[in-house]
């Protein structure tokens, strides 16, 4: 999942990457094809390398010593809704076949079960000129419909988000645990772009919870190479996001 | 009249039951915890508790019984998950029923800002398509110039920002910096700052470098010198995070009952501020230091 979410993130760009695995698909990206991308934090850091040691948190000392720039979140918040921020990845306890994202509350009027919420998850689904999910994949969380939209993707469908009028241009992909998911450009509704190696079609559909279709030109993904796994050990040497 | 105090005096003074407050200004770090820790321990009731994020420090609060509403954008342990307490209160009305009232991180920015500009509302493009955007804090709204639709963002006005800093004199004025969050619209939105910051400089310090104050002294009604103060959070240039703390917290919170023994070992059970930190033991803290200075070149103000 982090090589993929690395080989999302193209050259020269501007990435959210305030979450874990995209934290290092970033510094893997650096290292390899993208080595003037920025990542942004909403914490307010605009990084141009990679933290100094690992991290668990944006806000971790390692991740600003060496900053680029240091400022408020109004003002990384704003170069994303002006339109200058090219990516973010996102993640969420529910996902739907149109890519919307939960993370307020799941189960029913007798039993609900409360998420922490949207941090700034709504604001990048809403705002950034594309999104990558990032998620494991379970059954539970790949559902037909989200029973709340925290984080939009393409909401029911062809024509939402410009109706709603968001300025972002929506999910490109998702990244998951068993493969890597695309959005039929005519419908906006997820399909199977790559299964992972060691995985099938049938693996994924039996762990998402709606007729999961497949791209044309479904295939295995790319396997990693000697060099993406190389820059994996190196930015994360104890295993913490990846063993 | 002198505004530097105790950190028992300062909450005494300045956080009265019911009142909203704002903490974890600068997200995951400068977390004012023992202020936190402070407020549980004088059994502050009725709080509206509001930030951005707030990683693990209203949970805690929540499970003392504190707070009454939260209006802010995540609840939870960042690194470990989800918040126990928070779940406990929003599912079961345990310790206390909680009401929420959502925001995303830039919804509250946009809210602290129009406090702090003194205008009711700022518009803005996110949100136009999260049901959380149909809750009363915001409403629709069309610009008069270009017919856009939009969406408004109500005013978030908190009567208390509490706010770490790494220094502050003791009038206030306070130098801080690292990744800054709300920090400044937090400080400038509320009715009174309470500071608790690493070390008290003389005047002349702050003079010296205007760019890094962030908070000027005649917002601040209370400054308390409290070292560690934002301990297990991280404070740039004084203290690295203690990853551990936040994983024991979500193993022990976990039920209500080892929440309760949580609460009593390392909050209710010592004194004050410097019980906790002789609590943390003198090797616990020794590892919490920068591993090096990594100093900034100066800068030059010469005229």
């Amino acid at each position: 999942m982090v090589i993929a979410a690395a080989r999302e993130i193209r050259d020269g760009e501007r990435v959210f990457v305030g979450m874990r695995l995209p934290l290092l698909g970033f510094a893997v990206a650096k290292e390899l094809h993208a080595p003037t991308a920025i990542g942004i934090f909403e914490s307010g850091v605009l990084r141009d390398w990679p933290a100094l040691k690992p991290i668990f948190t944006m806000s971790d000392p390692p991740n600003v010593a060496g900053a680029l720039f240091c400022c408020g979140l109004i003002e990384v918040m704003s170069l994303l809704q002006s339109g200058r921020v090219e990516m973010g990845f996102i993640g969420g306890a529910e996902v739907d076949r149109h890519g919307n994202l939960n993370t307020h509350w799941v189960g029913d009027d007798r039993r609900r079960l409360r998420l922490p919420g949207s941090g700034g998850a709504a604001d990048i689904a809403t705002l950034a000129g594309r999104c990558v999910i990032i998620m494991n994949h379970e059954r539970r969380r790949f559902v037909p419909r989200v029973q709340y939209i925290t984080s939009p993707g393409y909401g029911d469908g062809a024509g939402w988000r410009e109706r709603r009028g968001l300025s972002g241009g929506g999910p490109s992909r998702t990244i998951t645990s068993l493969g890597i998911f695309s959005f039929d450009p005519a419908t906006r509704e997820m399909q199977i772009e790559s299964y992972h190696p060691g995985v099938t079609v049938q693996d994924i559909r039996d762990e998402t919870d709606w007729p999961l279709k497949a791209a044309p030109d479904v295939r295995e993904t790319l396997e990693p190479s000697r060099e993406e796994i190389l820059a994996v050990r190196k930015y994360d040497p104890d295993g913490v996001w990846t063993s | 009249m002198p505004k530097l105090h105790s950190l028992r005096d300062a909450i005494a003074r300045e956080v009265e039951d019911g009142m909203s407050v704002f903490m974890g200004a600068a997200l995951e770090s400068l977390i004012p915890f023992a202020a936190g820790y402070e407020i549980m321990r004088q059994r502050k009731r009725g709080l509206t508790l509001m930030t951005t994020i707030s990683d693990m420090q209203f949970d805690q609060i929540i499970g003392a019984g504190c707070a009454g509403k939260v209006c802010g954008a995540w609840v939870g342990n960042v690194a470990a998950g989800l918040g126990h307490n928070y779940r406990r209160a929003v599912e079961r009305g345990e310790p206390g029923p909680l009401a929420v009232e959502n925001h995303s991180n830039f919804s509250m920015a946009l809210g602290l800002k129009a406090a702090a500009m003194g205008v009711p509302y700022l518009p803005t493009r996110t949100l136009m398509g999260s049901d959380f955007g149909e809750e009363p804090s915001f409403a629709g709204v069309r610009c008069p110039f270009t017919g856009e639709s939009l969406l408004a963002v109500r005013a978030v006005q908190p009567d208390v920002a509490i706010l770490h800093v790494q220094r502050a004199d003791e009038e206030g004025n306070a130098h801080v910096w690292g990744n800054l969050g709300v920090t400044q619209d937090a400080a400038m939105a509320a009715g009174k700052v309470v500071l608790t910051c690493e070390e008290i400089v003389p005047h002349e310090v702050i003079l010296s470098d205007p760019n890094r104050t962030l908070i000027p002294g005649f917002l601040v009604a209370a400054v308390v010198c409290v070292p560690l103060g934002s301990h297990p959070s991280p404070t740039q240039g004084y203290s690295r995070r203690d990853d551990d703390f936040y994983f024991d917290y979500h193993a022990r919170s976990r039920d209500r009952a080892g929440f309760e023994e949580w609460l009593n070992h390392w909050v209710l059970g010592v004194e004050d501020q410097d019980g906790y930190v002789e609590r943390l033991g003198s090797e616990r803290v020794a590892c919490l230091k920068p591993d090096s200075d990594y100093m900034a070149a100066p800068v030059s103000y010469g005229y």
